[in-house]
């Protein structure tokens, strides 16, 4: 395969033939004008000779007599070194006088205004014939006077003409193409830049490249890239997370139960091992809901990368997870209220994910937190808040200050811990631009997710 | 065979019927042949041709001497025919050398020597004028002992005028139904002013005679049969050493003609063609031609003549009417009617 031009070279390939085209047809049109220029000027020398002497023709004893005027020679020498034809012929074509007999010049190929082409003496030369009529006591007809000139003087004035047109703009032609280069060449700079930054980069790298300088298109096709960049960088960092969180969280769970299980085939007395069953029954269905969660934060985290956001009210989604039965299940008996007001909360998100955090945040609060408890919204300002209270102090500062971290599962968090919980409420907080607030007051601990609200949708 | 026993006469544009060459003369005996022909006496041009050869001794040169029409229906022939035996031709008939380049005769060449010729004396870088020879007027030195010699036309006329039988058979000047160099010079007078006709009139007056032959003419003027003499080439009296001839370059105008130059189309030799021509205008050669007389410096200091009075003969295509049967016809009538108005 042949190796593609660079842009450069093709913009100034076609510049160039642009300008060679443009030059080509002014050249012709120029050679064109000045041809006819010339064909005036030396037709009227030609036509005003032919007058001069047709002028010069009297009757004398009967017959035409031509005393020939050295003025149209003089008029014919503005073409000083062309050749010149002329003869003077009567009514029957008898020959009055003229150059040289044996040039027979046909003039009957005169054309308009009585010009015809020729040769003369094999040299294409300009003729024309003029009409003098007499009428006259003892002489009456037609005399026809034919003068011709080689076209020396003529091709000269055209060249001359054809020049003088040609070469400013021949000079014009060499600016433009300079400036066009100059001009090509700037403008593609940058595109250099970004070339030769994209042939170094190092094929792992996905940071974004600079854009700040660069003309509107690059800057929207390097977005693009740059966002692309930046997707699979999220879903790389996000497919990493997932993997090692699972290692790490899984780890522990598992070695407990196998260590269990080991208790359980081992005990021979029926009372311990079932004790030792229940234990492990109980550690099995933990690692369960660790692995609910864990699935749940992955795909909370996918999803935020790749489900379109569309307006949702967190009203629903409040409803919709004080509804479900899971907390009776994880605390039965506890009082659970719902506080959401007459008017629709709006946030442009994804309904699961959204849904996703309400309900770690319910389970959370139903876990560490004292009853009752309340699952709300409200609109505050320009923010939409989803939130859920609980009467307790909350936790103590120093393990609020990591809530919501990715690894937070002290040992002495228990296997139900808050940590993979508050992990996912953060990662949607700050898929959707939002983010996680804690405030502790009279009333108990409340944990809050807050986001810019989008105006209500009919 | 030397040309001097011939007659200035020969030089003449004379009617000759018979088509050859007057004199023939070699120079040189190189392997090459070069052949030259011209209107010019083989006698006066000698040593310009002998420097030449003796410059080329590769050469052999043949110099023809021709009656200029019959030099002129030769050209005319071989030009048609295609064929040119000349490799050169130089003649004082410069409306029919004109005639010959109109007629694309002749093979063009241009060098910086031609280019440097003023354009009165080129044409199409074909036709090369290379000499300068004034149409004088001579005078019997002792007739105008002590008296005022006419110094232009107008001085001639009004001498004629005053003392008409002073004058009377005793002005001679050129046949030009006879002579070509008459005609020219005649037809170049009736271009340039009105003079001509007043002139004419005045000769009529005093009978004067129209004659064949400038060496006729020089020695008649050389003898006092005629006190003066009309439209003499300068150059026959120089050439001529009659110490008892004056000359006068009228200073009203002076014509000047300039021999031309030309180099047949095809011409075998053309190379040595044009090293001729460029010789023939090297200040050498010009020098050598100003002695025979050919090239006259006609110096203002000498001669009280201003540039402007110097008519040199234009090489241009406005000489053709000189050739027009019509208009020749017409001016041979004007001379016939004022010298034979009997007839």
């Amino acid at each position: 395969m042949p190796r593609p031009r660079d842009l450069a070279t093709r913009v100034l390939v076609a510049v160039l033939t642009i300008l060679l085209l443009g030059g080509l047809l002014v050249a012709a049109s120029t050679w064109w004008n000045g041809r006819q220029a010339a064909r005036q000027a030396y037709d009227r020398i030609l036509i005003g000779a032919a007058n001069d002497i047709a002028e010069s023709i009297r009757i004398q004893d009967g017959a035409p007599l031509v005393v020939l005027p050295v003025s149209a020679f003089e008029l014919l020498a503005q073409a000083p070194d062309d050749r010149i034809f002329y003869s003077v012929t009567g009514p029957d074509g008898t020959r009055i006088t003229g150059l040289d007999a044996s040039l027979g010049i046909d003039g009957r190929a005169r054309g308009e205004a009585g010009f015809f082409d020729a040769d003369l003496n094999n040299e294409p030369a300009r003729f024309v014939q003029v009409d003098r009529r007499f009428v006259e006591r003892d002489f009456s007809g037609t005399v026809q006077v034919t003068v011709g000139q080689t076209l020396r003087a003529r091709r000269a004035m055209t060249t001359d003409l054809m020049l003088d047109a040609l070469w400013p703009m021949a000079l014009a032609g060499l600016a433009l193409m300079l400036i066009a280069w100059a001009v090509v060449r700037r403008a593609l700079r940058p595109l250099d830049a970004i070339t030769d930054d994209l042939a170094r980069r190092d094929p792992y790298d996905l940071t974004a490249m600079p854009i700040a300088d660069l003309p509107r298109e690059l800057q929207v096709m390097l977005g693009a890239v740059n966002r692309f960049m930046a997707r699979l960088d999220g879903q790389l960092e996000a497919m990493r997370n997932l993997i090692s969180d699972t290692a790490h969280q899984l780890r522990t769970p598992v070695a407990a139960i196998r260590v269990q299980a080991e208790a359980a085939v081992d005990e021979s007395s029926p009372d311990l091992r079932s004790r030792a069953l229940d234990r492990l029954l109980l550690r099995t269905r933990s690692l369960g809901t660790l692995l609910d969660q864990l699935l749940s934060r992955a795909l909370v985290v996918h999803r935020t990368d790749s489900a379109p956001r569309v307006p949702v009210d967190l009203r629903e989604i409040a409803l919709e997870v004080a509804e479900r039965d899971d907390h009776a299940l994880l605390a039965p008996g506890v009082a659970l209220s719902l506080e959401i007001g007459e008017d629709p909360v709006m946030v442009r998100a994804d309904a699961f994910s959204l849904g996703e955090a309400a309900r770690n945040l319910l389970a959370n609060a139903l876990r560490h937190g004292e009853p009752p408890i309340a699952i709300g919204t409200e609109r505050r300002g320009p923010e939409a808040v989803l939130w859920v209270r609980d009467s307790g102090p909350g936790p103590e500062p120093s393990v609020m200050a990591r809530l919501g971290e990715r690894f937070n599962r002290t040992s002495g968090s228990g296997e139900n811990s808050a940590g993979i919980g508050l992990s996912i409420v953060r990662a949607v907080a700050s898929a959707f631009d939002g983010r996680m607030d804690m405030t502790r007051d009279d009333t108990g601990f409340r944990i809050a997710l807050v986001f810019r609200a989008e105006e209500d949708h009919p | 065979m030397r040309g001097t026993t011939l007659s200035l006469c020969a030089m003449l544009w004379l009617p000759v019927a018979s088509p050859a060459q007057e004199a023939t003369e070699r120079f040189g005996s190189g392997d090459t042949s070069f052949l030259l022909r011209s209107t010019t006496d083989i006698a006066i041009i000698r040593p310009v041709i002998e420097t030449f050869a003796a410059a080329r001794p590769d050469l052999t040169i043949t110099y023809e001497q021709w009656g200029s029409n019959a030099l002129f229906g030769q050209s005319r022939t071989e030009c048609r025919s295609g064929i040119p035996e000349a490799d050169a031709i130089f003649s004082s008939a410069v409306q029919q050398m004109v005639w010959l380049v109109n007629a694309a005769c002749a093979a063009p060449y241009r060098s910086a020597a031609t280019l440097a010729l003023p354009e009165t004396r080129r044409w199409r870088d074909e036709l090369w004028g290379i000499t300068t020879e004034p149409a004088v007027i001579a005078y019997n030195k002792a007739a105008f002992d002590g008296e005022k010699v006419p110094r232009s036309r107008f001085a001639l006329l009004d001498a004629i005028r005053t003392d008409p039988e002073t004058f009377r058979d005793k002005i001679a000047t050129y046949d030009i139904a006879a002579s070509g160099l008459g005609y020219l010079f005649a037809f170049s007078d009736s271009l340039e002013a009105t003079t001509f006709g007043a002139l004419l009139e005045s000769f009529e007056r005093v009978d004067a005679v129209a004659t064949c032959c400038s060496a006729e003419i020089i020695e008649g003027v050389a003898e006092g049969r005629y006190l003066v003499a009309y439209n003499v080439l300068g150059s026959y009296i120089a050439s001529a050493e009659r110490p008892e001839v004056g000359m006068i370059l009228p200073e009203d105008y002076t014509l000047v003609l300039s021999r031309a130059y030309m180099i047949p189309k095809n011409a075998r030799q053309k190379s040595t063609a044009t090293a001729l021509l460029e010789f023939l205008l090297t200040a050498e050669a010009q020098a050598l031609l100003s002695q025979v007389g050919l090239v006259s410096t006609m110096d203002t200091a000498e001669t009280g003549l201003t540039p402007s009075d110097r008519r040199t003969i234009a090489l241009s295509p406005a000489l053709l009417v000189a050739l027009d049967g019509n208009r020749r016809r017409l001016l041979l009538n004007f001379w016939e009617d004022t010298f034979h108005p009997s007839r």
